[in-house]
């Protein structure tokens, strides 16, 4: 079923890191099987925060086939390696993870071209480019992966994450959410539900050019926005579009640079609660996620069926 | 299913639209009895005080631990039990099949207060999916907004949402009464049977889809009706109902009763004569 939650202080930063995760970790019951966050952190703005992965996590229930370490390394190489055919300059590199990497570029060139590059070579995905996002995702409750990646201590305005249950596709990293927007830098996706048009979907999308990743039904939100956005629609805009768009049972999050969204199916049959305040906005699939952050008495509520709502930071 | 008759005398309830079918055969039309003492208490109920009150501070305790806890002082005769920090937790308050006032002192989760069978319940905050769903008799009154499936399948008492309601509110309900003090959300009524929901504000789309009895009162605007709901006049009888309900739910004061949408089923699905023999009698 998989639980969903995000946040938006308006106007502050706050701990978002260990907000979500406090949040997340109350749904775990909804999706034991990964965690994922997608944060948006103060960052400088001069560089560009690029998330990779060159393999996948193969403990922890995973269906991933087992690679050794060295491969990594290899593939990390030939990342390397394109970056510099690229002209990319890469100011700072960190290894998370045997199979995943935050690197901090400069890069002023078109990213899909950039992206179409760095995922040519085998296994090798782009968790996520922007300038304030922060794109993580693991297999593991929130709490583990939070302590896995260092989250919690990470200082943003907003965020979304995701507690997936695997049930359209694997247990791997490359299944969980958040999916990125790509191509656009810090865009971020987060699900509940099912798309049973994804198909149908993916073939004309792939046909304008768009790319997917996995074969996870949810990355269709992902890239379905994305193209709107790349033919001029605004973020709003695509989500009411994606109402009668995409087909099934959904609740999803959507994130930018300084805005996060909501929109929930013409049936609503996947939950939200929303709480709603002048410098605040939290809401997840369950009321025990807002209440992990919020324990004092508040007002939430449920948006209605075929509702779309987008705030500012 | 039952037989469907339409011949029969009609009591005051379907002459007032709660139900038009009489039900016969061995299983059905069976009441309660007052006079059958074993009636009166469930197995494992208690026998309570309602001048005898405590505090429950659940923050620590999970929904087991919690309920486990109010069962515990049920037991030991305390009528009037305040629960303190509920803070969105899941099922809390199930399965009280005696008499009790519970009172909970902030939000409740998904599937409060369910399958429940006489107390009286307020809930000082909000309630999440499937509050009271099941529910056979007393009162629950939420302060607060109640999220999607509110009152899913009650068979009975009076079920009270000051605020708004999500989606499905009433789906498959048997009896009693939902009263809804704001808007609802999509398919309100949704395959309901009997009973009666209230809405003093506006309905989403699809209101009373596919119900099979049953009366929906609408104050506000309706999304669209659902597929066999269709429009009623409303009567006195509903009139002097709705200001008697909307009096007991304490919501809706000097509201113009006169005005609201009265919806009902078209019964154009009450296909039970067009089954073949052997069907026919596995529906009945």
């Amino acid at each position: 079923m998989c639980g969903i939650a995000g946040l938006i202080h308006r106007g502050k930063s706050s701990n978002v890191g260990e907000e979500l995760q406090n949040m997340l970790q109350a749904l775990k019951h909804r999706g034991p099987d990964s965690t994922g966050y997608a944060l948006y952190a103060n960052n400088d703005g001069q560089n560009f925060i690029l998330r990779f992965k060159v393999g996948e996590n193969v403990g922890e229930g995973s269906t991933s086939v087992n690679e050794d370490e060295s491969v990594y390394n290899e593939r990390k190489k030939i990342v390397d390696k394109k970056l510099s055919d690229l002209g990319v300059l890469v100011v700072k590199e960190n290894k998370l993870t045997p199979y995943s990497y935050r690197y901090e570029i400069k890069y002023d060139k078109d990213l899909m071209e950039f992206s179409k590059a760095i995922e040519s070579i085998e296994s090798v995905e782009i968790l996520s480019i922007g300038k304030s996002l922060e794109l993580i995702k693991d297999l593991g409750d929130a709490t583990t992966v939070s302590e896995r990646y260092g989250l919690n201590k990470l200082q943003g305005t907003h965020g979304i994450g995701h507690a997936r249950m695997a049930t359209e596709s694997g247990v791997d990293i490359k299944s969980a959410h958040p999916f990125w927007g790509y191509p656009f830098a810090d865009v971020s996706v987060v699900h509940n539900g099912q798309l049973t048009n994804y198909w149908n979907n993916r073939r004309v999308l792939e046909n304008k050019g768009m790319r997917f990743m996995s074969e996870c039904d949810s990355e269709l939100i992902a890239v379905f926005l994305a193209e709107r956005m790349r033919n001029g629609a605004t973020l709003e805009e695509g989500m009411k579009e994606s109402l009668t768009g995409l087909d099934g049972v959904f609740t999803y999050f959507v994130a930018t640079k300084d805005s996060l969204g909501m929109a929930k199916d013409t049936m609503a049959a996947k939950p939200l609660v929303l709480y709603e305040s002048d410098d605040l906005v939290a809401m997840g699939s369950e009321e025990i996620a807002i209440r992990s952050i919020l324990p004092q008495e508040i007002d939430t509520y449920d948006p209605f069926d075929g509702e779309v709502k987008v705030w500012q930071t | 299913m039952a037989n469907l008759k339409t011949d029969q005398k009609k009591t005051k309830a379907q002459t007032m639209g709660m139900h038009t079918e009489v039900l016969t055969g061995k299983t059905q039309q069976k009441f309660f009895n007052p006079d059958e003492a074993e009636n009166f208490f469930y197995w494992g109920t208690h026998d309570v005080d309602f001048n005898k009150r405590t505090k429950l501070d659940v923050k620590d305790m999970d929904c087991k631990q919690a309920n486990n806890k109010i069962d515990e002082l049920m037991s030991e005769g305390y009528g009037t039990i305040v629960i303190k920090n509920p803070q969105g937790k899941h099922s809390l308050g199930v399965g009280i099949l005696n008499k009790l006032n519970l009172i909970f002192e902030g939000s409740l989760g998904y599937f409060g207060v369910g399958s429940i069978d006489g107390p009286m319940v307020r809930v000082n905050g909000r309630v999440g999916w499937s509050c009271a769903e099941n529910m056979m008799a007393g009162k629950v009154v939420i302060e607060k907004n109640a999220g999607s499936c509110f009152g899913a399948a009650i068979r009975g008492g009076d079920l009270i949402c000051k605020g708004s309601v999500g989606a499905r509110t009433g789906i498959d309900q048997k009896g009693g009464s939902i009263i809804v003090g704001g808007d609802a959300g999509a398919f309100t009524g949704f395959m309901m049977q009997r009973g009666r929901i209230v809405i003093l504000g506006d309905v989403g789309i699809n209101l009373g889809d596919s119900m099979y009895d049953g009366t929906i009162y609408v104050g506000g605007k309706i999304g669209s009706f659902g597929s066999d709901a269709v429009e009623a006049p409303i009567t006195k009888n509903d009139i002097e109902w709705l200001n008697r309900k909307l009096k007991v739910a304490e919501i809706g004061e000097n509201f113009d009763v006169s005005k609201m949408t009265k919806v009902v089923a078209g019964k154009k699905l009450w296909n039970y004569d067009a089954l073949e023999p052997t069907e026919r009698k596995g529906a009945i």
